[in-house]
C-alpha cells in the first residue's frame, strides 16, 4: 500500500509519521509542499507541526500551498486523506472537513495522553477495530473544535464525528475534555468518510516503551482496511 | 559621534579598558570599532573574570570528542554516533521580557547544537524564580514557560526534562538556563574554525534588524531601577524561521561545501565573524552593504551589533555558492555572499565602498582583558545542634504533607505538560522522573539527561555545593540506568566585582572540578552568567549542571515508579542524619544556618557504580536518588508515580524519625527489588562495601510508618499535584 506524507515548511511530525507508516508496512513517500502532483497513493497524510509558523491562522497558509490542489482533487475523487493535529487544521482551512479549531480553552499548549472513544466505525479508518476506547497522545495549542449549531446537526445527522474525548471507561464528559472542544469532539470525517481530521497523534503511540501502543492497533488496522 | 572615555563607559567598558584599546590600536577607535570592542570585551563574550578559573576544570576524557571552546561539547556514544550538547543562560533578557527572553534562549542553544551538524533531539531547562509571595513571580513563570514551549514546540524538538526552583534571592533576577542535545555522526561534525584564503563568507537565515543591539553588554551588567528601558536589547524570536534554518543547514551539511560555520548569537555578526577568523588565524573582510537588512538606513554600527535571531555565518568552499544558494532558496531563507577570508589577520568592514573599520583580530581576542579578581573564601559553617524540643511538637505526617507540597518539591506537571515532550517519537522517559531519556533513533541505545542545581548548599558552602551538584547529576543519570559520560555547566552568579560573589564562583568551580575529575565526568561545554544582581542584591550562587549519560540497551532503562506489591524497598548508602541546610531544617524548623551535607566522593562513585551493576543484573525494578527532602519525600514520590503503598519500618539506629527520614545525606538511592532477589542483591552490596537499609515492603494504597501512622497515596498525590496548579490558577 502506498502512502504520501506532505512536508510543509514548519511541519515537524512528518518524520514520525513516515516512521510509523513504514513500520506497519506502508510504502511511504515524503512529498514537498511545492510539488505540483501527488504520486499514486492509497493514503495521503497531512502531518502535525507548525506549517508556515502558524502565521495568520493555523493551517491557513498551508491549505493554499501548491500541492494542496492535488490533495483536494484526490480527496474529492474519494482518495483517503488523513490530517493529524496541524494536518487537521489544514483540512479545516481547506474546507475538506467542516468546522474550525480554536485556541485551547485554558490558553495553554497541552501535551499528554488522553482517551478517545471511537464513535463511528463505518469508515476505512476505524472499521474492524475491536476496541472502542483508545489511549492516544495530544500535543497542541489550537485543538478546540468548534462549529455552528447547524453544522453540528449536519455532522451528527451524517454520522461524521469520528472520535470523542472520554475517560478510560469511555465516559464522554466535560471533565475529560482537554481543550474545550464542542461536544468533546477530537476528530471528524467528511460526509463521504474518506477524509479524517483528528487532533491526537497515533504515530506517537507505536511502541510499548513510548507513551503506549494504541497507535499500532490503529495503523495495522488501517493497512488491512485499505488492502 | 565623538568617541571618548565617556562614550566607552556608556558602552560598558572600563576607563582602563578604553585606554588599552587606544594603546593597542595606536589611535582612537571610531564608533563602529568601539561598538565591536564593547561587544567582544564584555563579560558575556570574553569571560574576562572567569577564564582564569575555568581553566582548572577537567575537560578531557576517553569519550570526549570536543571540549569547551566550540559552539558546544561533543561526546562519543559509540557505533560512529556522537552527542553534541550545551547549556546556556538567558537570564537578563528573560527578566526584562519573559516570553521572548526564554524563547530566544531556547532558540540560541539549539542553534549552537545544529551549527555543529547535529540534529537537536532533546531540550531541557533549569529555571529559577523569586519567592512565590513576590508579585512578579507568577507572571514571570507563566511568561518563561510559554516562551520555552513556544519555541521548542514549534521546532519539533521534545523538552524531556528540567528543574524549577523558587527562592527569594531571585526576586530581582530570575534564571533561565536552556540545554539542548543533538545527534550527529562522528565523522560529520562541523566546527567554527575558518581555513583557506579568499573563501566566500556567507550570511544565511533571517534578515538583520535593530533588535537585541547591545544584548550581550546588557547581560554583562547588574540591573537598576530603569530595567524597563532595556526592553529593546531583548531579541525577538521566530521559531518557524529557525526550523527552516535547521533543515536547510542540515541539508547543506550532508555535502562537503562547508569549511566553517558559526551561529550569530551574542554580539551577532561581530563575534561570529571574529571567532571564525581568529580560530583559523586569518583575516576577514565584510561588505556590510550585502548584509540582508530588515530595516532601512541601518548603520554599520547597528548591523554589527544587532542580535537578530536565526542567522548563521558560513565559510564556504569556492564554487559551492550556487549549490548552497539553491538549498536556502528552497527553504525560503536569505542567502548572501557578504565577504571573504583574507591573509591580513584583520577584520575589515566596508560600507558604501568605504572602509568603516579595521581592527587586528588578535587585539580583539587574545589581548582581551583577563582579570584575576579578588575573592573571599567561605568558611565551613559550624554544625547546628537540633534540639529535641524543636522536634517535640512535630507530627511526621504533617511534616511530610508540607514538604511534598513545597514549591520546590511539588509536581511540575503544570509546566511540562505545556512542552511537547513526545515529538520525534523517541522519548522513553518523560519529564518528572530522575532524568529524561530519548532513544538514539533507530538503535537500541538511549541517551539520558538531567539538569540540577543546589543554590542553598552552594550559598552555605560553595566548595561543597559545587561538588554536590555534580554528584546529584551523576545520581540522576545512574537512577535511570545510564552510565554518566560528561557534563555541561551554566554558572549563574552575582557581580564578580564583589569579593564575596567572586569567592562563591571560584569555590563552586573548584568543587565542580574536584567532583567531575574524581567521577571521570568531565565538563565539555558551558556558559558563565555574572551580574545576576539588582542594585546591591545578588542571587544565591547557582551553578547548574547538565549531565548526559548513555544507556546501551534501552530495554534496561529504570523508572522511578514503584512497580508491584510484595517487592522490597532498600535505601542504598549510609543515612547519618545531617539536617543542616535540608528542606526540613529550612522550611519546617526555619533554621537557615549550618553546613550543607558532606560529600564523600569515594562513596558516591562506589554506590553509583554498584547500582549500575545491580541494574545490569536486572535486579532493580525502580530507583530514585535521595535528594531534596530526604528519604520519605523520595519514597512518597515513588509511591505517587506507581500508585502503590508501602509499609515503612525505620531501621534500628540512634537517629530520631525526623533525622532518619528527612536528612539530606548524599550518595543515597532508594531501590525496589523482588523479595526473592534480596540475598543476591545484598551480597552484591556487601561485596562492594555499600551500606544499605531495608526499609519497607510495597503493599496496598497507603503509606504507613511503624504500623501506626497511615496516609493514603492518593492524598499525598493531591498535595503534590495541587500546589502549582492552585498557584497558577
Amino acid at each position: 500500500m502506498k502512502s504520501s506524507v506532505i512536508t510543509f515548511p514548519g511541519s515537524n511530525c512528518d518524520r514520525d509519521m513516515d516512521v510509523a507508516l513504514k513500520k506497519f508496512g506502508f510504502k511511504n513517500k515524503m512529498i514537498w509542499h511545492n510539488d505540483n502532483e501527488l504520486p499514486k497513493s492509497d493514503l495521503v497524510v497531512l502531518p502535525g507541526g507548525f506549517s508556515y509558523g502558524d502565521y495568520l491562522r493555523c493551517g491557513s497558509v498551508a491549505s493554499k500551498s501548491k500541492i494542496m490542489q492535488s490533495v483536494i482533487n484526490f480527496a474529492k475523487s474519494g482518495g483517503l486523506v488523513m490530517g493529524i493535529c496541524n494536518g487537521f487544521q489544514i483540512l479545516v482551512e481547506a474546507g475538506l472537513v467542516p468546522g474550525v479549531l480554536l485556541r485551547n480553552k485554558y490558553l495553554e499548549f497541552i501535551c499528554k495522553n488522553v482517551f478517545v472513544k471511537i464513535d463511528n466505525k463505518d469508515n476505512p479508518y476505524f472499521k474492524n477495530l475491536e476496541k472502542d476506547i483508545f489511549e492516544l497522545h495530544i500535543a497542541h495549542n489550537e485543538g478546540n473544535y468548534f462549529c455552528t449549531d447547524d453544522q453540528l446537526k449536519e455532522i451528527k445527522d451524517n454520522n461524521q464525528v469520528a472520535i470523542h474525548y472520554c475517560n478510560n471507561d469511555g465516559k464522554i464528559e466535560e471533565e475529560f475534555n482537554p481543550n474545550g472542544s464542542i461536544k468533546n469532539i477530537a476528530g471528524i470525517l467528511n460526509k463521504e468518510k474518506n477524509v479524517l481530521g483528528m487532533m491526537p497523534h497515533p504515530e506517537r503511540m507505536i511502541d510499548s516503551c513510548l507513551s503506549g501502543e494504541d497507535g499500532s492497533l490503529f495503523f495495522k488496522n488501517l493497512l488491512n482496511n485499505i488492502k | 559621534m565623538q568617541v571618548n572615555e565617556k562614550l566607552a563607559v556608556e558602552h560598558g567598558l572600563k576607563v582602563e579598558e578604553y585606554k588599552l584599546i587606544c594603546e593597542l590600536l595606536k589611535r582612537t577607535p571610531n564608533l563602529t570599532e568601539l561598538g565591536i570592542f564593547s561587544a567582544m570585551w564584555n563579560e558575556h563574550c570574553s569571560y574576562k573574570s572567569s577564564r582564569l578559573h575555568l581553566k582548572k576544570l577537567p575537560t578531557k576524557g576517553k569519550k570526549v570528542i570536543q571540549g569547551p571552546g566550540e559552539n558546544a561539547g561533543v561526546i562519543d556514544i559509540e557505533d560512529g554516533d556522537a552527542i553534541v550538547f550545551k547549556i546556556e543562560s538567558h537570564n537578563h533578557p528573560s527578566f526584562i521580557e519573559p516570553y521572548q527572553g526564554a524563547a530566544t534562549g531556547v532558540g540560541g542553544i539549539m542553534r549552537d547544537v545544529f551549527t555543529m551538524g547535529a540534529r537537536p533531539i532533546a531540550n531541557l531547562n533549569s529555571i529559577h524564580f523569586g519567592s512565590t509571595q513576590h508579585k512578579k513571580t507568577k507572571n514571570l513563570l507563566r511568561g518563561v514557560v510559554h516562551g520555552i514551549g513556544g519555541y521548542g514546540n514549534c521546532m519539533g524538538v521534545p523538552t524531556i526534562g528540567g528543574q524549577t526552583c523558587f527562592d527569594r534571592s531571585y526576586n530581582g533576577n530570575i534564571l533561565v538556563n536552556a540545554m539542548t542535545l543533538g545527534l550527529v555522526k562522528k565523522n560529520k561534525i562541523f566546527y567554527s574554525k575558518a581555513a583557506g584564503l579568499n573563501k566566500p563568507v556567507i550570511y544565511v537565515g533571517s534578515k538583520t534588524g535593530r533588535d537585541g543591539i547591545h544584548g550581550a553588554s546588557m547581560a554583562s551588567a547588574s540591573f537598576d531601577d530603569k530595567i524597563e528601558e532595556k526592553k529593546p536589547t531583548v531579541q525577538v524570536g521566530d521559531p518557524f524561521t529557525e526550523k527552516l534554518l535547521l533543515e536547510a543547514c542540515l541539508e547543506l551539511m550532508a555535502g562537503d561545501s562547508i569549511i566553517a560555520i558559526q551561529d550569530m548569537g551574542a554580539a551577532g555578526l561581530t563575534s561570529s565573524s571574529i571567532e571564525m577568523a581568529s580560530k583559523g588565524k586569518l583575516g576577514i573582510e565584510i561588505n556590510l552593504d550585502k548584509v540582508p537588512c530588515r530595516e532601512t538606513k541601518m548603520t554599520p554600527y547597528e548591523i554589527m551589533l544587532s542580535e537578530s535571531q536565526e542567522r548563521m555565518l558560513i565559510v564556504l568552499e569556492n564554487g559551492k555558492e550556487n549549490l548552497a544558494k539553491k538549498i536556502f532558496d528552497k527553504w525560503g531563507l536569505d542567502f548572501a555572499v557578504i565577504g571573504k577570508t583574507t591573509n591580513t589577520k584583520d577584520i575589515e568592514l566596508f560600507f558604501n565602498s568605504e572602509q568603516v573599520a579595521k581592527i587586528p583580530i588578535n587585539i580583539l581576542v587574545e589581548n582581551s582583558p583577563m582579570y584575576d579578581r579578588k575573592w573571599k573564601k567561605t568558611k565551613l559553617p559550624k554544625k547546628n545542634k537540633i534540639q529535641k524540643k524543636d522536634l517535640k511538637n512535630l507530627k511526621i505526617l504533617d511534616v511530610l504533607k508540607k514538604m511534598i507540597s513545597n514549591p520546590n518539591v511539588c509536581s511540575k506537571k503544570w509546566i511540562w505538560e505545556q512542552y511537547d515532550h513526545t515529538v520525534m517519537g523517541d522519548t522513553i522517559q518523560k519529564p518528572g522522573g530522575n532524568s529524561g531519556v530519548v532513544r538514539v533513533h533507530g538503535t537500541n541505545k538511549a541517551v539520558a539527561a538531567a539538569v540540577d542545581s543546589s543554590a542553598v548548599y552552594c550559598w552555605a558552602h560553595p566548595l561543597t555545593g559545587g561538588k554536590q551538584i555534580v554528584c546529584e547529576s551523576w545520581r540522576n543519570l545512574i537512577s535511570v540506568g545510564a552510565k554518566p559520560v560528561a557534563i555541561t555547566n551554566c554558572l549563574n552568579f552575582g557581580s564578580p566585582e564583589k569579593e564575596e560573589n567572586m569567592g562563591e564562583f571560584v569555590e563552586c568551580v573548584e568543587g565542580i572540578g574536584e567532583a567531575s575529575k574524581y567521577l571521570a565526568f568531565p565538563v565539555v561545554s558551558g556558559n558563565v552568567s555574572f551580574y545576576n544582581q539588582t542594585k546591591e542584591v545578588g542571587i544565591k550562587p547557582t551553578p547548574v549542571i547538565g549531565g548526559v549519560g548513555l544507556i546501551k540497551d534501552y530495554t534496561k532503562m529504570i523508572t522511578m515508579n514503584f512497580k508491584s506489591e510484595g517487592n522490597l524497598v532498600l535505601v542504598i548508602g549510609k543515612t547519618e542524619g545531617h539536617l543542616d541546610q535540608s528542606l526540613f531544617a529550612r522550611t519546617i524548623l526555619d533554621e537557615k544556618n549550618g553546613p550543607p551535607p558532606e560529600i564523600n566522593l569515594f562513596n558516591e562513585k562506589n554506590n553509583g557504580e554498584t547500582i549500575l551493576k545491580l541494574i545490569e543484573g536486572n535486579y532493580i525494578k525502580s530507583a530514585h536518588d535521595v535528594s531534596l527532602g530526604g528519604i520519605l519525600v523520595g519514597i512518597s514520590k515513588m509511591c505517587i508515580a506507581g500508585n502503590i503503598g508501602i509499609e515503612i519500618k525505620k531501621p534500628r539506629s540512634l537517629l530520631s524519625e525526623f533525622e532518619y527520614f528527612f536528612c539530606e545525606d548524599q550518595g543515597r538511592y532508594i531501590i525496589e527489588i523482588l523479595k526473592s532477589d534480596l540475598k543476591k542483591v545484598t551480597s552484591v552490596l556487601q561485596k562492594n562495601a555499600v551500606h544499605y537499609d531495608k526499609i519497607g515492603t510495597l503493599v496496598g494504597k497507603s503509606i504507613s510508618f511503624n504500623e501506626k501512622t497511615i496516609v493514603p497515596v492518593d492524598e499525598l498525590k493531591s498535595y503534590n499535584n495541587n500546589w502549582l496548579n492552585n498557584f497558577m490558577s
